[in-house]
């Protein structure tokens, strides 16, 4: 997912205006930014403020960081407490994390888009640098030696023959130190050869806990006297109005409360019911019996390929949608071309199907309404609740839990309003969980998109233009319109929807244009899904320019490389892009030399290549991947033998973590091109269940074979990128394998026979 | 009234008769490293032993385990230090973790029937437990880690 344009007044994390200040807290050492008010020329007295303490240090030396970010399996706690440790020069067994509440002295809270280690780096290493410098200095003092002789090392400060811990300058009190925004952004961090904790092995704090049953996931909190619920999910996600309720058979369920028909001044969850019952089992058994009549949106009139016919027209019509890339000369170089070559590609809704269905606790205690629940963006959310609950938003807090998957639908919170709106109509906590069912047709899913591209030749046959043009559902549009960043001529747009269009081969007079289908907005939610916008975009990128490099008859390895040739815009900037293209090139080259591109293979088997840069060019991991696929002319199965996927994500704070994601990024990958996949009918999803809707299972796992280039350049985002190398590079295999073309995902074998046999 | 054994302990209950046993263990008796995850046994995220085979607690009735020995993820070792665990550890298997309690289940018994397993083997037993975050590579090389040091444990003892 891309970055977000919050504005940066409301950002925490941001490092310009807010000073930092080390004092003393109780019985323990804090270190925080002053709180927002606070001038640095007005600063606080140490012992006095109450800073967003982004970590402290205890009588014991144990160093407890304090994480916005939420954890679902990336272990970003771990990797962000070891960026701290790590300028801060802290023992590494002795430091904790502690996931925070929401607050609003924490800023915006929100984690996506593979960009919290990208995000955070800055702050975490300065505000370790500061402390360090800080300890230094009182450890310093206390063993009568001037700070320049003493070096920090492993929680102790060491000068000459002597030492002082860190627990003993904490216990000697009297720490007190403060730095302006201008010496916190000036901070000087360590060179990469002086790190002694990041790029180095560990092990992850949370996964401990996750092998004997501990960790505390949403669905496992509890209040004393909460009530169960379960919804009854309207026929349309919009638009939806109850005309009647008969509850009559569900009466007979030992433990039925009642139905509470939702009044959301939001409007987040219209034409809900909620079945309420002393148990989940309850609640479960007579929702089913709990009848509902609607009078239903206009949704219920739209499946899938009425939104992909809206898509359709929307790019045959010149006219419309917002422009990231409009070179001058484009139009006369298409006019003048001695031949163009276009392509329209196609990818289904994917859902979530995140294994802890969606569910919140909700209650009102001491006047303070509390949401315990999972949740990836609460600062998207929490607006949103004190509408519904007619609330000050100072009067919401949400508790934070370990997140049972999260893949960008926790992003979208909407699952905690109704758990809110019941607890507040009917006086008593409520605990709402979403059967499977009822969690998939509520899922803000991906949406379906189409793509159509062109390319331009000149008289020589070579490359002079390109057009690329996407329309599908927005997500940020709908959810988070007031983050949407500007295109050309002030028109706003869902990066999340175009990103990975805007790519780095050099095509000549480039044209991107993002559509928003206002049919699909209308008719469901479209969300955020790993990789997001580049999981779709990149398959009609990848797929067409194999396409053109069979087209020109060039080895589609070779002609990636040769059109990444880092001119011009393709340069990159310092510091996340340095390199630009030639990067990318790089991992092209590294990828096919590993794989064997070129070396014979067996009959009806093949190599397709793919490259992306990842999620966003701000932030651009640079990804290659080679399938070697072989494919079934009877069945029309393909089986995917091997992935070899090559990334260049700069420095790695937690290599063996970069490694977990990447593995499980592929995987997605591979899973969203051959194994998922629904549709929309009618308004409704059609998979309902994992009997129908089939992520990769462990018997369809390929050989993976994943190197990282050894580089000390700025650490980008890892989550997401190698998801959307793989479909292309896997159509592109069947391809060279079988000679047909897909351009559809997921690609279903009865589309590989038919193609055959075409 | 239906009783049964969970990790050594006794339980009497009298919820429903045909109450899943997983809403049983998990909000009646309080563990809750079982996980709910699709209701219809298709995900393996509620994977318990029930008589010590690998039982999908979202869709066996309490009546099926009347008198019956359950063990959950908090009773597979008093001190989580079954070689599965801590090969999870040692491998760093889990990324969300949601699932791993029943993939540790799971795994468990497939050790039983299968001391040395084939990735056919652990394939074919294991397929039935979905890892969203699709932790696969790990789950499998995991077991193979966890399954040669029980041999050895075997071997010595």
């Amino acid at each position: 997912m891309a970055k977000l344009q919050h504005r940066p007044t409301d950002d925490a994390l941001s490092l310009s205006r807010r000073s930092f200040l080390i004092g003393v807290a109780g019985a323990s050492v804090a270190f925080g930014f002053a709180p927002i008010e606070a001038r640095a020329d007005a600063m606080p007295l140490p012992g006095t403020f109450e800073p967003s303490i982004w970590y402290s240090i205890d009588r014991d030396g144990i160093v407890t960081v304090n994480v916005v970010r939420a954890e679902m399996g990336q272990h970003i706690g771990t990797a962000l407490a070891r960026i701290l440790a790590d300028e801060l020069e802290a023992d590494w067994d002795k430091v904790r994390i502690t996931a925070v509440d929401t607050d609003p002295k924490w800023g915006v809270m929100m984690t996506g888009g593979s960009n919290s280690v990208f995000s955070d780096f800055p702050v975490f290493s300065r505000v370790g640098a500061a402390g360090r410098i800080a300890l230094v200095e009182a450890g310093a003092k206390l063993l009568g030696i001037a700070a320049q002789q003493c070096v920090a090392r492993n929680s102790l400060v060491v000068g000459g023959n002597s030492s002082v811990s860190y627990a003993e300058i904490v216990r000697r009190g009297n720490l007190s130190r403060a730095f302006s925004p201008d010496e916190l952004a000036e901070m000087p961090i360590k060179p990469a050869s002086e790190r002694r904790l990041i790029g180095h092995k560990f092990d992850a704090i949370d996964i401990p806990s996750k092998t004997n049953g501990t960790t505390r996931y949403g669905i496992d909190a509890t209040v004393d006297g909460m009530i169960y619920a379960r919804p009854k999910i309207p026929p349309t996600r919009y638009g939806s109005n109850v005309r009647w309720i008969d509850d009559s058979a569900a009466r007979s369920v030992k433990g039925y409360i009642k139905s509470l028909i939702l009044e959301d001044p939001s409007d987040t969850v219209p034409g809900w019911v909620m079945v309420l019952a002393s148990s989940y089992p309850a609640a479960i058994r007579a929702a089913d019996l709990v009848k509902v009549e609607w009078m239903v949106g206009d949704a219920a009139n739209v499946s899938e390929n009425d939104i992909l016919d809206h898509g359709s027209k929307q790019i045959a019509d010149p006219k419309g949608g917002a422009l990231l890339v409009d070179d001058p000369g484009l139009d006369a170089a298409v006019r003048g071309a001695r031949s163009t070559l276009e392509r329209t590609y196609t990818t289904s809704s994917v859902l979530h199907a995140q294994l802890e269905p969606v569910n919140a606790l909700a209650f009102e205690k001491d006047g303070l309404f509390e949401i315990h629940t999972g949740n990836q963006w609460q600062s998207l959310i929490l607006p949103v609740l004190a509408q519904a609950l007619r609330l000050p938003q100072e009067r919401i807090v949400m508790r934070t839990y370990s997140i049972g998957g999260g893949f960008g639908r926790r992003l979208n919170g909407d699952y905690a309003v109704p758990a809110a709106l019941a607890a507040q109509a009917i006086g008593k906590p409520v605990k709402l969980v979403l059967t499977r069912p009822d969690d998939m047709r509520f899922d803000s899913f991906r949406s379906p998109s189409i793509q159509t591209l062109r390319m331009a030749f000149d008289a020589g046959g070579k490359i002079a233009a390109m057009e690329h043009h996407a329309s599908a559902g927005w997500p940020t549009a709908v959810m988070a319109p007031s983050v949407m960043p500007k295109a050309l001529h002030d028109v706003p747009y869902d990066p999340f929807a175009i990103a990975g269009a805007d790519h780095w081969y050099n095509v000549g007079a480039q044209r991107v244009r993002a559509l928003s289908n206002g049919l699909a907005n209308r008719s469901f939610r479209p969300g955020w899904l790993r990789s997001v916008g580049p999981g779709w975009t990149n398959w009609a990128v990848e797929t067409f320019m194999d396409e053109v490099a069979l087209a020109v008859g060039a080895d589609p390895a070779a002609f990636r490389v040769d059109l990444l040739d880092g001119v011009g815009r393709n340069s990159g900037s310092a510091p996340n892009a340095v390199g630009g293209a030639k990067r990318q090139a790089a991992v092209v080259r590294r990828t096919a030399e590993k794989a064997g591109w070129g070396v014979a293979v067996p009959k009806d088997t093949g190599l397709g290549i793919a490259t992306t840069f990842g999620q966003e060019r701000g932030m651009p991991t640079w990804t290659a991947c080679v399938a070697r696929v072989q494919v079934n002319r009877y069945s029309g199965a393909v089986t995917v033998e091997k992935l070899t996927v090559v990334v260049d994500a700069g420095t790695l704070v937690h290599p063996d973590g970069a490694l977990a994601q990447v593995e499980g990024s592929i995987l997605w990958g591979l899973s969203m091109a051959l194994h998922e996949g629904t549709e929309l009918i009618a308004g409704q999803v059609k998979d309902r269940n994992l009997d129908s809707y089939t992520p990769l299972r462990i018997g369809d796992v390929p050989e993976l074979d994943v190197e990282f280039i050894d580089s000390a350049d700025a650490p980008v985002g890892l989550g997401e990128p190698a998801t959307t190398v793989v479909a292309p590079a896997i159509g592109n295999a069947i391809f060279a394998a079988v000679g047909v073309r897909l351009r559809h995902l997921p690609i279903r074998p009865a589309a590989v026979l038919t193609a055959l046999s075409q | 009234m239906t009783s049964f054994h969970i990790n050594g302990r006794p339980i009497a209950t009298d919820a429903e008769e045909d109450t899943p046993l997983l809403w049983v263990i998990r909000d009646l008796i309080g563990l809750t490293g079982t996980k709910f995850g699709c209701g219809i046994g298709m995900c393996g995220a509620c994977t318990v032993h029930v008589g010590g085979r690998p039982t999908r607690s979202c869709i066996t009735p309490l009546r099926a385990v009347a008198g019956a020995e359950i063990t959950t993820i908090e009773g597979l070792s008093p001190t989580g230090q079954h070689p599965l665990q801590k090969a999870w550890i040692d491998l760093q298997v889990p990324q969300c973790g949601y699932c791993q309690a029943g993939q540790i289940m799971q795994a468990a018994s497939l050790l039983k029937d299968f001391p040395t397993p084939t990735d056919q083997d652990i394939d074919a037993v294991m397929t039935g437990n979905l890892c969203r975050c699709m932790t696969y590579v790990r789950i499998r090389e995991a077991i193979k880690q966890a399954a040669a040091e029980m041999r050895k444990e075997f071997t010595n003892g």
